[in-house]
């Protein structure tokens, strides 16, 4: 792989009828390099960087591709595999769908592969592995696949006729993106995260205020997010309809993805300099442009059964739960356990509760294990789980019972969706660690130290 | 192609997810047919029986934002094993609706307006819906009145329609 050339960045520019150029967010850039047809209207038909697949949506593209006689992958080295919805598998038929795609990987020499063991929740394994890159255009079957467009990348979450289509000839077809800028201002208060911001953002949005539509985050308060927080922005982009979240390639994205990409870029400065023009133009044309100052930001939490439904921890104090569940693509990466142990102390959790913490990936595990936080966490009482999504869909490793409730730091709040019958309340890992404690929801302010 | 006649069943709200059109615990399926008992059985809804109500329906008129939530395909292939190969709502998420057009279905979202006045006019009553794909007009039907009602279908979504699916267009085009 040589240098600076491995992706190429370079704008192409659409004339104005007045001359000069129309400005161009950065979602419409990337799908500008990346068009293969525009078959009908402002439908595009795009090239992808990276084709991403799990075990629940992927065995059915499989069989219906092996039934159709195209058993075939269009480049092996862009499919990306994981076993992570049920790990290890929990009965019969989920060993099976792993075995569809541990065989399908296997026969067609992908080597990015991830079996158990090696596995972990996709979009917190897939760009720790280097996988996503500013400017890629990405698509996996998991609606949460809009989480790597942290990294300026396009990622929407498709169904498994798309990734079918993509998995065989490595396109997808989209409408030409429209964008809604979210600028970030303020900022953020002690124990106020990113997870209390998007919350917010989505109370203010509603679940359906971005459909068919990029959110692009952005301002000082997105500037000064490290990925993890980027990644947790974004990840909840699609509960508010969105296509994909996206925010602007910086320093923090270069940091991240240095391990990765040092063999393309002469240095740090080079790598920056690279993706630089994937940012949005200032004259770009967006759907709507939504300033939210976010300095007076307090904890948030969610009631109901949507993900907009949405209120400030202190009006939910006292709210009693059964269990606390602490992981997902949302908030199970490193900076999140960092943030549930300052928020747990050296308390216990109470006696009412059982809490849950499932590191997002083997890595996330293992420097929890090196930093000691694995221990705080079952010394407090909790029960540490493989890197698995499990509960978060009721799939596996914490399903409620009917009228049970659950602080979770998962991403969907729908009825039933940890088991039917069981609420959800969202919140940031901070707040589900002081809810633990305290055995009800509550602000972590009165738990925190050295904040 | 796909029928997109049949019996209606009307469902009163808006925001049905995809976790509620078919639970995450049936994802471990690996045949559409086994999704078929499952179709609606934890939706939110007073009134409404997934046991009866189902049953003999061809199409569903609902509220905003249909489908939303997880990716699955397997909403919309509930819909299909069940004979359901068309949603008119007044909005819909993007992946199902995508997903829905993949596998030659129609998801139609039409006026509020419209969606208003067929709840007030039809929900109550047993109601046929006949599909002119071609004028692009759905026929309602009742014992003793009838409604058009015209719609706009894209290019695209027509294309995929007619070949029965995005993989099908997929391969013959690219």
């Amino acid at each position: 792989m040589t240098a600076e050339g491995l992706i190429s960045h370079e704008v192409q520019m659409t004339p104005k009828a007045n001359g000069g150029y129309m400005g161009k967010t950065i979602a419409e850039k990337i799908f500008d390099s990346h068009l293969i047809d525009n078959p009908y209207g402002d439908i595009h038909i795009i090239r992808l960087d990276a084709v991403f697949c799990h075990e629940i949506t992927t065995p059915m593209a499989i069989n219906d591709l092996v039934q159709r006689g195209k058993d075939k992958v269009f480049d092996p080295d862009k499919i990306k595999v994981v076993i992570d919805h049920v790990s290890p598998a929990k009965d019969s038929k989920t060993a099976l769908q792993g075995k569809i795609l541990r065989d399908w990987a296997r026969r067609h020499h992908i080597p990015d592969f991830f079996d158990i063991g090696r596995n972990g929740v996709c979009h917190a394994l897939f760009p720790e592995k280097g996988f996503v890159r500013p400017g890629f255009t990405i698509t996996m079957g998991d609606s949460h696949t809009c989480t790597h467009g942290a990294f300026g990348a396009f990622s929407p979450g498709v169904g498994t006729t798309d990734t079918e289509v993509a998995i065989l000839k490595g396109i997808c077809a989209f409408h030409y993106p429209k964008t809604i800028k979210i600028e970030l201002t303020g900022k953020l208060k002690a124990g106020v995260f990113a997870k209390d911001v998007i919350l917010h953002i989505i109370g203010q949005i509603g679940v359906n205020g971005a459909t068919d539509k990029v959110i692009e985050f952005a301002g000082p308060v997105v500037d000064e997010m490290d990925m993890a927080a980027r990644m947790t922005l974004c990840n909840m982009a699609v509960e508010a309809g969105g296509t994909s979240g996206i925010c602007y390639p910086d320093m923090h994205t270069v940091d991240y993805l240095w391990p990765h990409i040092r063999t393309e870029y002469t240095s740090r400065q080079a790598a920056l300099k690279a993706f630089q023009p994937l940012t949005s133009d200032p004259d770009a044309d967006y759907e709507a442009i939504i300033t939210i100052d976010v300095g007076d930001l307090a904890p948030m939490v969610t009631h109901g059964y949507q993900p907009d439904c949405v209120k400030p921890v202190e009006e939910m104090q006292g709210t009693v739960i059964d269990q606390v569940y602490i992981g997902s693509c949302t908030n199970g990466r490193m900076e999140d356990l960092q943030a549930a142990v300052r928020a747990l102390g050296d308390n216990k959790i109470s006696d009412r509760v059982r809490a849950i913490v499932s590191p997002a990936t083997p890595e996330v595990y293992q420097k929890a294990l090196d930093q000691g936080l694995i221990k705080i966490f079952m010394d407090a009482g909790f029960c540490v789980t493989n890197p698995t999504c499990g509960a978060c869909l009721g799939m596996s490793n914490g399903v409620l019972a009917e009228g049970e409730v659950c602080a979770s730091t998962t991403n969907r709040n729908f009825n039933g969706r940890m088991g039917k019958g069981g609420q959800i309340h969202l919140m940031s890992p901070a707040t589900a660690a002081a809810t633990a404690v305290a055995g009800h929801i509550t602000n972590s302010t009165l738990y925190r130290k050295n904040t | 192609m796909k029928s997109f006649n049949g019996k209606v069943l009307f469902l009163d709200r808006s925001d049905i997810n995809t976790d509620e059109i078919i639970p995450a615990k049936y994802l471990t399926e690996i045949s559409k047919d086994a999704l078929k008992p499952h179709l609606l059985e934890d939706l939110s809804l007073e009134e409404f029986n997934p046991q009866t109500d189902i049953t003999g329906k061809n199409i569903i008129v609902s509220r905003s934002n249909f489908g939303c939530g997880s990716s699955r395909e397997h909403a919309p292939w509930a819909l299909e094993v069940n004979g359901i190969h068309l949603v008119i709502a007044e909005s819909f998420a993007r992946i199902f609706r995508q997903n829905t057009y993949n596998n030659g279905m129609m998801a139609v979202a039409l006026p509020v307006e419209t969606i208003d006045r067929l709840f007030s006019d039809f929900s109550d009553l047993q109601t046929t819906l006949e599909t002119d794909l071609d004028e692009q007009i759905f026929i309602f039907r009742t014992a003793d009145r009838e409604e058009h009602v015209p719609f706009n279908l894209a290019g695209f979504d027509r294309e995929l329609v007619k070949a029965g699916g995005w993989v099908e267009y997929a391969d013959r085009n690219y």
